[in-house]
């Protein structure tokens, strides 16, 4: 491609983007505007959940003026972007798509009034099992090893969390359990992956569908037969002293229970450890050029298996959360497809454990807002709000995102010369 | 994908995309061999080397059915009991258990011999289908199973990853459905092959949309596909939820039934309760035209191109993102049909909310008959005796429908690491075959 050609593409980019900007503006005002009386006032309230209350005022404000200045900054951000451009666009369109949101909240809670609080912390326990996913994810394909298996691995989490969390009457149990659960899941992935050169792909499905029928047979055959088997004790929220009562933020990020704080450790910590640290850059090597880190004495066998059992323990985590963090016992399937959402994270948020959780937020926003939308009693079926998130991750990763590229050897089995 | 796992079967059923395609599938399907073959240095199979072939398999299905068997042995607690009283009485409990769990899978896949055997001599033709019920149901089980199969063989031969037959299988059978119910007075004849067109329309362009996505912009078809298929579902969902606009109308969240007109003919029509039908023969049909158009045609020569390496065919004048629109296309038609003969042929409505599992299944299938329509078809066949020997065992020796995903698991581990059978019966190795690969991760 000539130089020319590329400044004409990047003219191009620029010009749809700014084209992006003043649709959500022209949708916030043909939305949202007519619908919407001149005398409907919104209140965001920001309550605080079980004894932490942290006095606040609520956000009362006419809906109609809030529903200007939404379209008027989306517009102006247009603007801007026709004018002189952004140097980040796309944090930018996050930012404009933001508006959006809230300008769909100020007139879904018109007349009425919604907790703000408990919908971002909601979101984030939402979040959290499609994070771990996610990070599971890029623990095995940093590393080359495609994961598909992580809804099985999960599930194998849960069941195991709620069999030996009631068994063993703590939730120290339970979580331990569910690791190795899941990482008994990744060890078979492990083996025949990179022992038996398996299509990786083949690998993971064969997990998902043997954990899918390893987990329902034996639910069957025990936790229903034996209620007692299937009532594991829950995780505890903990406060975290000092910033625990931060208005908004303490409630939203600090008063959640174990899982969710380790979650957030976990992708902090897998960040830097993937980007800053021997081990990620041997990783990143041998998901990207297996040969080339063979050549200088990395092996890429041991690599492999450490980075997939890894992840197979934070898939447990994943499963363990859905029982031991929020509803207390295990039913058949009941990942409910989180896994591969959490694969959808991963793409989204390409490989990158920070982009991973932002996305996971993002799914986990969509989750929570149905809920609440619910509620307020909003005239649109709450299928198409359902819809509306994967519709949302459509047109961004088509339009704005652009390629999300995997790790150059994803997928293809390592053979020693 | 294993070098192994191909050689062993790949006489007998599959076909993989690689530059020696058309060569390989002449020697495959028992046609003379075009010049092109004899550059091909193979040994022609011997009759011993053809069983050899068929023999990992076959250990596989064995293996997989002598670990489910300790599953079941070990999670009942009626040997337990057994075994307190005595070791010889743990032993025969657990071989009873064994014995009566397996006889009832056998009878519920393939019917009861001794039923059978005395329906032929009797002649009574009644008493015949009667008889072989059980296997008319793994039949029409393996229906779907074969069409969802092979839309997810197909993308894998062209180079795409569709996770997404569980929606196509929604949209399709909601256009399937209303086809079949809102059209009256058209004779069968116009009624039903535009019901199933409508099938077949519904999933192609619902499929289409991945594909269109990634030629255009490169975004990644399973991440598209999994986020249609929630659509799809949610979609569905309000469609025939209670006053949704496809719903009954009378407070229950399913579709009208179809007219009679569009019903796809049951194969037994004076049994009632055998539900194979025409659907079956589509099945097998469809699974070579598939063949036909991957392996004979041009289209299906640019889309196995295509799968090979997408850049080498760019290069080559292919237009590659017209070819994944193509392909994305005749697999989600495929998928499409899975519904269609689902709702033509056996449910005659359109349910709400209810989890097909065929995208999940699908992958498998695809994966076990190496994206070959034969090997499809096959694996389609195994997995439905596997389902309905299940229903039968569950009905009779109390063992939860679950073990069948157990033994699907197994089987496709073993077959996909053949050298595990090997180890543990000591099948000595057959020459190397080529290096194949079907699924290139995410790439």
């Amino acid at each position: 491609m000539t130089n020319s050609l590329r400044i004409g593409e990047a003219r191009r980019r620029k010009r749809r983007m700014g084209i992006v900007f003043f649709v959500f503006s022209l949708a916030i005002l043909l939305l949202f505007t007519p619908g919407t009386r001149a005398d409907d006032v919104t209140t965001f309230t920001f309550v605080t959940a079980r004894g932490m209350e942290i006095p606040i005022a609520d956000l009362i404000f006419p809906t109609l003026v809030g529903l200007y200045l939404m379209a008027g900054l989306a517009a102006l951000a247009g603007i801007w972007q026709f004018a002189k451009g952004f140097e980040h666009p796309n944090a930018v369109l996050g930012v404009v798509a933001g508006f959006f949101v809230l300008a769909f909240l100020t007139w879904a809670a018109r007349g009425r009034s919604m907790n703000m609080t408990g919908m971002l912390s909601s979101s984030l326990l939402r979040a959290v099992p499609i994070a771990l996913a996610a990070l599971s994810g890029i623990m095995c394909e940093r590393s080359g090893v495609v994961n598909i298996g992580i809804e099985g691995m999960m599930l194998m989490g849960a069941f195991c969390a709620a069999l030996f969390g009631s068994l063993g009457g703590s939730v120290w149990i339970g979580l331990l359990a569910a690791m190795l659960g899941g990482g008994l899941m990744a060890g078979l992935l492990a083996v025949l992956a990179i022992r038996y050169k398996v299509d990786q792909i083949v690998a993971g499905t064969a997990i998902n569908i043997l954990a899918t029928g390893l987990t329902s047979y034996l639910s069957t055959r025990y936790l229903q037969v034996n209620p007692a088997l299937n009532r594991p004790p829950t995780f505890s929220p903990i406060a975290i002293p000092g910033v625990a009562s931060i208005p908004i933020i303490g409630p939203v990020l600090f008063t959640h229970t174990l899982p969710v704080y380790l979650t957030l450790i976990l992708v902090a910590g897998i960040f830097i450890m993937l980007f800053y640290t021997r081990w990620g850059l041997r990783s990143r090597a041998v998901g990207e050029h297996p040969r080339a880190a063979d050549t200088l004495g990395v092996n890429v066998f041991k690599v492999r298996y450490v980075n997939v059992l890894l992840g197979g323990l934070v898939a447990g985590l994943g499963g363990a959360y859905l029982v031991l963090a929020s509803v207390a016992r295990f039913d058949q399937l009941m990942t409910a497809g989180k896994g591969f959402i959490g694969l959808a994270a991963m793409i989204f948020g390409k490989w990158n454990p920070i982009g991973a959780l932002g996305a996971s937020l993002i799914f986990g926003f969509a989750d929570a807002l149905q809920t609440r939308l619910a509620i307020l009693a909003v005239p649109i079926p709450s299928q198409f709000l359902l819809m509306a998130p994967y519709l949302v991750t459509i047109i961004v990763l088509a339009g704005v995102v652009g390629q999300s590229r995997a790790p150059a050897a994803d997928g293809r089995p390592y053979e020693k010369e | 994908m294993n070098k192994e796992a191909h050689e062993t079967d790949a006489r007998a059923s599959t076909e993989v995309p690689s530059d020696h395609d058309d060569a390989a599938s002449d020697r495959n399907t028992g046609t003379e061999p075009t010049p092109r073959a004899l550059t091909v240095h193979e040994p022609k199979p011997g009759c011993r080397s053809r069983l050899r072939t068929l023999l990992v398999p076959l250990l596989a299905i064995v293996t997989a059915l002598i670990i489910g068997a300790l599953v079941i042995v070990f999670t009942d607690t009626s040997v337990y009991a057994a075994f307190e009283e005595g070791f010889l009485q743990g032993i025969v409990q657990a071989l009873v258990v064994i014995i009566r769990a397996y006889s009832a899978f056998y009878v519920g896949a393939f019917g009861d011999p001794g039923q059978i055997l005395g329906a032929l001599l009797s002649g009574d033709t009644t008493r015949i289908i009667r008889a072989v019920y059980p296997l008319t149901e793994t039949l029409r089980t393996a229906t779907p199973y074969i069409f969802a199969g092979l839309a997810v063989a197909v993308g894998f031969q062209g180079g795409l990853f569709n996770i997404g037959a569980e929606g196509q299988y929604f949209i399709a059978g909601l256009t399937t459905v209303f086809v079949g119910y809102a059209l009256t007075g058209l004779p069968a004849l116009i009624h039903l092959p535009l019901a199933l067109l409508a099938g077949i329309v519904g999933g192609a362009l619902w499929a289409a949309i991945p594909g269109y996505l990634k030629g255009k912009t490169g975004a990644h078809e399973v991440i598209n596909t999994i986020m249609l298929n929630y659509i799809a579902f949610r979609f569905a969902e309000y469609m025939l939820d209670v006053g949704g606009p496809m719903a009954r109308g009378d407070g229950r969240p399913v579709s009208p039934e179809i007219q009679p007109s569009a019903y796809l003919p049951r194969l037994f029509p004076g049994q009632i309760q055998v539900r194979l039908n025409a659907g079956f023969l589509l099945a097998l049909l469809v699974a070579w035209g598939v063949w036909w158009l991957l392996f004979k045609t041009t289209i299906g020569y640019e889309i196995r191109t295509v799968g090979h390496n997408p850049r080498a065919a760019k290069y080559a004048g292919i237009n590659v993102a017209r070819n994944y629109v193509i392909t994305m296309a005749i697999s989600g038609g495929l998928a499409g049909l899975a519904a269609s003969t689902d709702i033509l042929g056996v449910l005659r409505f359109m349910p709400n909310a209810f989890h097909s599992g065929y995208g999940f299944d699908a992958i498998a299938l695809a994966l076990l008959g190496k994206s070959h329509p034969l090997g499809v078809v096959l694996a389609s066949l195994l997995f439905g005796a596997l389902r309905a020997g299940a229903r039968n065992m569950q009905g009779i020796a109390r063992v939860p429908i679950d073990i069948t995903s157990i033994l699907q698991g197994l089987i496709i581990v073993f077959i996909a690491a053949p050298e595990i059978i090997r180890l543990i019966y000591r099948v000595r190795q057959l020459p190397k075959g080529e290096e194949i690969d079907l699924t290139h991760g995410w790439g």
